[in-house]
């Protein structure tokens, strides 16, 4: 427990070792993000009879590239009526929070990479899933900011339902991880992945883990939840004003929170690097997070694929009334079984 | 006495417990979907087979034997069109240029088809069979003028490049 003023972390590396790993993790996250992209395209399409993207490059490998050259290379444009300095940041914002919380996903145990014993992860903290709550809370004022600063009522719209729905939901997915959080006895997510080496919390905490689920498919503005940039009725919602590589940082946020909530459902609940029966070596163990990570993208396009948009009043009496009374009564009964057992 | 049916009640548990089942059912069923595997034909590369009798653009034909034009001019497929996008001008057949087999052959013949509907019409008009709809679809231009197909062009073997359906595919 090295004493530090931010917050107290479990096991932390050299200065040039923190360095280095945040680059690779920032690149991890930004390799990650345009595979994702193709996949719910290409996954999407095929859910609905179609390919898919298939013209750019060898079976539209390239796609999420000609994505990304097409939106790199647009002019920037600002409406008059937007508020120029908060228009600029409110992406930088979503970006910063989305990749900070990226950072404390764990990938695997402390392993000795060339002499030099190196976490894989951006950073054990004490607080774990706390640090991804607050940044989370800090995430809406980049929807907000968005929304508003842009000046257009559809964008001020989106951002306002942004704010309803996130607010609402975050304390359901809270609430949901404080029955996970109480078997295992730690906040540090290297902790919890420890702690599921007998058994998943899938299984014992299988409400929670439902809870969440739900809870962060509206956390991350996903389909049915997706009322923050419904295109039908709202355009795009608070990115209606934005293009160009702008627009892009707002994308980029999206799905790398798509990550983090894959993440941290894998962390808390499906045993992070931890694999059933068998202990591959600890080379294995950032795969086996990640393939588990991409079975939640696929779930969240299998979902993306099958259910319509909710009503406005149908998501917000389903937050209140279904999710938040059904994870406190799982937070309830956890901590009289971890007191009583 | 009159039974009315009605729907369950939404909300509260039992809803919630239905909503749960029924989304079940449909991620089910986009899943049955994705191993179905797609049904798109990538056009350029394939196309849709069309049917024997399927109106498309127009051909103009010879006898096979002598090798003349079986139009003569009459322009009975120009009087048909509804569209009004055939133009027949006619002259007379003489012993040293015998274009048809009558009297008369077609100096020119022009089909715009821009203005075409491909209705058919003037197939049925010919009392000769010396215009039929051909299964060529395929007939996008830069430019208007380039629509207008004159008597070689309709004369002209079209490119093979409608496949075609056989009989009872």
């Amino acid at each position: 427990m090295s004493g530090s003023i931010i917050a107290a972390v479990g096991y932390a590396e050299e200065w040039y070792i923190q360095i280095l790993k945040s680059l690779v993790l920032f690149g991890l996250a930004v390799q990650i993000v345009p595979i994702v992209l193709l996949a719910e395209r290409k996954l999407l399409g095929r859910f609905q009879h179609r390919y898919g993207p298939n013209r750019v490059g060898p079976f539209g490998a390239a796609q999420p590239l000609a994505d990304i050259i097409k939106l790199a290379t647009k002019e920037p444009f600002r409406p008059s009526t937007s508020v120029g300095f908060l228009y600029a940041a409110a992406p930088v914002i979503s970006l910063l929070t989305a990749l900070a919380a990226f950072a404390i996903l764990p990938f695997g145990d402390v392993v000795t990479i060339f002499g030099e014993e190196v976490g894989l992860y951006g950073l054990d903290v004490e607080i774990g899933v706390l640090y991804v709550f607050a940044f989370g809370a800090i995430a809406f004022y980049g929807l907000m900011l968005g929304g508003w600063a842009s000046g257009s009522k559809y964008s001020f719209l989106g951002a306002m339902r942004a704010a309803a729905q996130l607010i609402s939901y975050e304390v359901a997915m809270g609430l949901s991880l404080v029955g996970v959080i109480m078997m295992a006895g730690t906040l540090s997510l290297t902790g919890i992945v420890e702690a599921q080496a007998s058994m998943w919390y899938a299984v014992p905490q299988i409400v929670g883990f439902l809870i969440f689920v739900i809870a962060g498919f509206a956390e991350t503005n996903r389909a049915p939840f997706d009322l923050p940039e419904a295109d039908a009725e709202l355009v795009a919602g608070y990115n209606t004003e934005y293009g160009g590589s702008k627009f892009a940082a707002y994308f980029f946020a999206e799905y790398v929170n798509i990550l983090v909530v894959s993440g941290i459902a894998v962390t808390m609940f499906l045993g992070g690097w931890q694999l059933p029966f068998v202990d591959p070596p600890a080379w294995v163990d950032p795969f086996v997070v990640l393939g588990k990570i991409f079975l939640f993208v696929f779930l969240f396009v299998w979902i993306r694929a099958t259910l319509p948009r909710l009503r406005y009043d149908q998501l917000m009496s389903f937050g209140w009334k279904v999710l938040l009374p059904l994870a406190t009564l799982n937070a309830l009964v956890t901590a009289i079984v971890v007191v009583a057992v | 006495m009159l039974i009315v049916q009605r729907a369950p009640a939404p909300g509260a548990a039992g809803g919630t417990y239905r909503a749960f089942g029924e989304t079940l059912r449909g991620l089910k069923t986009t899943m049955a979907r994705l191993f179905e595997g797609p049904k798109t034909i990538s056009y350029p590369e394939e196309k849709v087979p069309v049917y024997p009798r399927f109106r498309g653009r127009h051909r103009l034909h010879r006898f096979e034997d002598t090798g003349l034009e079986k139009c003569v001019g009459c322009s009975l497929c120009a009087a048909a069109c509804p569209a009004d996008c055939i133009r027949v001008v006619a002259a007379e057949n003489t012993p040293e240029n015998r274009v048809s087999a009558g009297e008369r052959y077609a100096a020119v013949y022009e089909i715009n088809l821009a203005r075409c509907i491909f209705c058919g019409y003037c197939e049925v008009a010919c009392p000769f069979d010396a215009i039929t709809m051909g299964h060529d679809y395929e007939m996008s231009a830069y430019n208007r003028t380039d629509l207008i197909f004159t008597k070689e062009m309709l004369l002209d073997e079209p490119l093979e490049r409608t496949p075609l359906r056989n009989e009872g595919e």
